[in-house]
């Protein structure tokens, strides 16, 4: 399976996730610049963090309309994996490929530290790789992540169990003194009905090797081999 | 040639930090009267549209498609005509 790392003006953590698939995981990679018009070859397209077009007039706002947006709708659609990491989460917001929005954080603050999150959902291409409940540890660096939905929204996100990632305490506990930013519902990462398009505020990339202190977020990487790894086997024992 | 002014502001009932903040720091010089502060976006437009209904029309299709985000913020605008 090949891996496309998105590259907008303003992105500054795409060398990092291209680091973690192309020399932790050892995968095929490439970067793919936002005006390109085709996503032909690639199985997970990557939206990493950073200050898409400087975040002017809303974060991810500008982005969305970059000319790769338009082949990302339609690669998710067809049932492509799309991962947006912080920024690349505001922009699938914007592009109304994950319902909701981001609103500054409630802190006014720049929120720049590692938190704990709980896995909510594990039955995902994204995060089959953890246990369900389990407590991982990851780094946030936005300041905007304070996400919103409307009552109906969000209501919907927890009936089909599309909230995936939840700020809590180190023993796993939902709790306001956990919520870095004032995110509704201390929700930190979410996915599409189809399970196939996943935003998250926390950086996975930042802490996929242990020389950097922990590698929580290397599972989620290998989540997606994981299930790639089946799909393949489904597809063979379907062809027979 | 017109100009457009647009407001664009959170919604009733999107909690506003920027605006709580300012609330705050207003009450700090001593303005406690202050009941509530909302903070949003003033923009600018300088078109070189014929005609009003058409500048209206394609101002609104700016608003929603881009310059305010349905999910969080209202807008309003006014249109004026201006000289060349």
């Amino acid at each position: 399976m090949k891996f496309g790392v998105v590259v907008f003006p303003g992105s500054n953590c795409d060398m990092d996730c291209y680091h973690v698939i192309d020399r932790v995981l050892g995968h095929p990679v490439e970067y793919i610049w936002h005006r390109e018009q085709s996503l032909a070859g690639y199985d997970c397209v990557v939206l990493p963090g950073g200050f898409s077009y400087g975040d002017y007039l809303r974060t991810g706002a500008i982005a969305r309309f970059a000319p790769l947006m338009e082949v990302v709708s339609t690669f998710a659609a067809g049932g492509g994996l799309v991962l947006g990491i912080c920024n690349g989460f505001q922009i699938l917001l914007e592009a109304g490929l994950l319902p909701g929005a981001m609103r500054r954080n409630d802190s006014l603050q720049f929120r720049c530290h590692d938190v704990y999150l709980r896995v909510e959902n594990t039955n995902t291409p994204f995060t089959n790789r953890y246990r369900p409940g389990q407590v991982i540890r990851m780094p946030i660096a936005h300041g905007e992540g304070n996400y919103y939905a409307d009552p109906e929204t969000l209501a919907q996100l927890n009936r089909e169990q599309r909230v995936i990632f939840r700020y809590c305490t180190a023993e796993g506990e939902i709790a306001p003194e956990a919520n870095p930013n004032g995110s509704l519902e201390n929700i930190a990462g979410i996915c599409n009905r189809e399970g196939n398009v996943l935003g998250l505020m926390p950086h996975p990339e930042r802490c996929s090797e242990e020389i950097l202190g922990y590698d929580d977020g290397k599972f989620l990487f290998l989540s997606v081999l994981h299930w790639w790894g089946l799909k393949r086997e489904r597809e063979v024992v379907a062809r027979g | 040639m017109f100009q457009a002014r647009i407001y664009v502001t959170l919604k009733t009932g999107i909690l506003d930090p920027q605006g709580k903040a300012v609330k705050g720091a207003l009450a700090t010089l001593g303005y406690g009267k202050v009941e509530d502060v909302r903070v949003g976006k003033y923009l600018v437009l300088t078109l070189d549209y014929p005609d009003r209904s058409l500048a209206e029309k394609d101002v609104k299709e700016m608003c929603d498609r881009l310059l305010a985000n349905p999910v969080i913020e209202d807008y309003t605008f006014e249109l004026q005509e201006v000289a060349k």
